[in-house]
């Protein structure tokens, strides 16, 4: 895991201070858990929710805002701070309790998820919620909306990075694709892709709604540096992230294609795609908090 | 080669170039980043037709070039505002508008982002290149998203000030300017507010309210009637958004009949904002809306298009009379 070739010929090695430590390992494994856990919680306010497309991202949400990303607690306006985008802005309920938890807001807002005049809804809303770093909800804007600010940061010669979360559905939006030619012809190295390639979007099956593979030669011919990784080993997906990040010798933007699960760590959710939207009554979302918590996911 | 050509042959960037109020954009950009204001540049792979060329010349490290992705450029403006700089992104006004409609409703106007949306050869101005180089739908569509700002300047002078005067405008605008042929109203240059319109007089016959292009074929109309004895006025309402009310309510107080001219459909455009005002207020002065009546231009060189429509100066002078007759 800590060697891989790049198709441009460089190899792309994990250094040893990027390789995880057991605690921190063990930290991130909690911080998945209460991700999952909060997500739960949350929707059980709102009745409805997209439980299943925060279960499949829940590692990499843990991964970039606990381990990767440059951020200040407490300072959501930081200027310097590396950017988070998702272009699958339908998974906000996940992040929402991460920028509370990082001191961008008081975590009390979170009472107030989906209910009249509340800052947090099913989509995340930068000018309502500090900590996003912009809104999403049409999807396909947001690697556009990355490209643009790291072409301003470069103008003003500050070097943060910014982590653009896409659903793997939204390769099908044809923005996505505008952008990637974009990002790549003006060298944003410093634009990493993530894509949540959980293979189901809400009518089904990814590849039978609008075939997107083979997806990492498409990444490719659009001239990003590509890695594929297993989305839920948090050991392999934070250090890879790391090396990534460190990695001043990459000209082009970057691509993660993650392999996920819909819905993982349920198992009737990931077996089911019309958990794309749903609710848990009382007593399935006991049961689903207690399968969580006895969960240990590392691949 | 070059000298192998006949004196009639040419090329766009140099005849571009020629163009009296084309480098007005490009001039005014070079002026506010030379202030020090954070200004940027982006276009979809027209630089010679908008003139940010110059700009892009003088100041490459502020410019981006798009390429043909309308929707990236206004999107990835949207992000470029958020790290304190000001875009001014620049197309064809019908592709701005109408192919970029959502990303500027929700990464530019929601999002309140103080990107500045440049929508160049607008209206009928691109004659017989076409229905899809026509832009007679932006005005209604750019005034109904909310937090943004809708100018139509009626020449280069006047887009100068109204560059200038909102750099720091802490919402986004939408700019709809010509192509660069435009004749010059303002020679002297012009003060712009943005909200205020310019009052050239108030009629009793008659007050046409206008805004961009047609102010100019607009006073012309209004100065021959005045010289045969009517009493025409003209107010230029380059802010179609935030509008002029109190300047449309004078006006309807005064003259028997507001005329409002636009390269435009009459639908949902200046005519309809000026409808709005009268009827919510209750005027009674008779309105009478001129412009592109819900129906796709003809094409045709722009002047014989201007002509045709009535859009020139004989034109509206023409509709001004039939309107007090």
């Amino acid at each position: 895991m800590s060697v891989r070739q790049t198709p441009g010929g460089h190899l792309l090695v994990a250094r040893s201070h990027e390789l995880l430590s057991d605690e921190q390992l063990a930290f991130l494994h909690e911080r998945a858990r209460f991700i999952r856990l909060e997500t739960l919680r949350l929707i059980s306010i709102a009745k409805v929710g997209h439980y299943t497309s925060v279960f499949s991202c829940a590692e990499i949400f843990a991964a970039l805002y606990y381990d990767v990303m440059r951020l200040r607690k407490g300072e959501p306006a930081w200027t310097d701070r590396d950017r988070f985008l998702m272009g699958k802005g339908h998974a906000a309920v996940g992040l929402f309790p991460i920028l509370a938890d990082l001191g961008f807001f008081d975590p009390a807002w979170l009472e107030s998820y989906t209910r009249l005049g509340s800052p947090l809804g099913d989509h995340p809303d930068m000018t309502k919620v500090p900590g996003v770093d912009f809104s999403s909800g049409s999807i396909g804007h947001a690697l556009s909306n990355g490209v643009g600010m790291l072409l301003g940061a470069r103008f003003q010669q500050r070097d943060f990075n910014a982590f653009v979360l896409l659903g793997d559905g939204e390769m099908q939006e044809g923005q996505v694709w505008e952008a990637a030619l974009s990002a790549a012809s003006h060298n944003l190295s410093n634009l990493i892709a993530i894509v949540d390639r959980n293979g189901y979007q809400l009518d089904g099956k990814v590849d039978d709604v609008m075939a997107i593979e083979p997806l990492d030669e498409k990444w490719r011919a659009f001239g990003w540096e590509v890695h594929t990784v297993d989305g839920h080993d948090l050991e392999a997906l934070t250090t890879l992230l790391r090396a990534v990040k460190a990695d001043r010798a990459r000209t082009k933007p970057c691509c993660i294609i993650a392999r996920t699960v819909k819905g993982k760590g349920i198992d009737y959710m990931e077996t089911e795609p019309g958990w794309h939207l749903g609710y848990l009554g009382a007593e399935d979302e006991a049961k689903a908090r207690e399968t969580i918590m006895n969960t240990v996911i590392s691949q | 080669m070059t000298q192998l050509l006949s004196k009639d042959s040419w090329q766009y960037r140099e005849i571009n170039r020629r163009a009296p109020s084309l480098p007005t954009l490009s001039n005014a950009l070079i002026a506010l980043a030379d202030a020090g204001h954070p200004v940027m540049a982006g276009t979809a792979d027209l630089q010679y037709s908008n003139g940010l060329s110059d700009f892009a010349q003088r100041y490459p490290e502020r410019f981006v070039q798009f390429g043909i992705s309308e929707q990236n450029m206004v999107s990835a403006a949207a992000g470029m505002a958020t790290t304190g700089v000001i875009p001014y992104v620049a197309t064809f006004a019908s592709f701005l508008a109408l192919l970029c409609c959502e990303q500027i409703r929700m990464d530019v106007a929601y999002c309140k982002q103080p990107v500045r949306l440049i929508g160049h050869h607008t209206g009928i101005s691109l004659g017989f290149y076409g229905t899809s180089h026509h832009a007679t739908e932006d005005i209604a569509i750019m005034r109904s998203i909310a937090n943004l700002a809708v100018v139509s300047t009626a020449d280069g002078p006047a887009l100068d000030a109204a560059l200038r005067a909102t750099v720091d405008y802490p919402l986004p605008i939408y700019f709809r300017i010509h192509r660069g042929h435009d004749p010059v109203v303002y020679e002297n240059g012009v003060a712009f507010e943005l909200g205020r319109a310019i009052v050239h007089g108030i009629g009793k016959d008659i007050t046409i309210i206008a805004a961009g292009y047609p102010v100019h074929g607009a006073k012309r109309a209004m100065e021959e009637l005045n010289a045969a004895g009517h009493s025409v006025g003209l107010i230029d309402m380059h802010s179609i958004k935030p509008l002029d009310e109190d300047a449309i309510l004078e006006a309807s107080a005064r003259s028997k009949v507001i005329l409002t001219v636009e390269e435009h459909n009459i639908l949902g455009g200046l005519g309809g904002a000026v409808a709005e005002v009268l009827a919510e207020k209750g005027r009674g002065a008779r309105l009478v809306r001129h412009g592109i009546r819900d129906e796709y231009s003809l094409i045709a060189p722009p002047t014989h298009l201007y002509r045709h429509y009535r859009l020139d100066g004989d034109g509206i002078r023409a509709v001004a009379l039939e309107s007090i007759a």
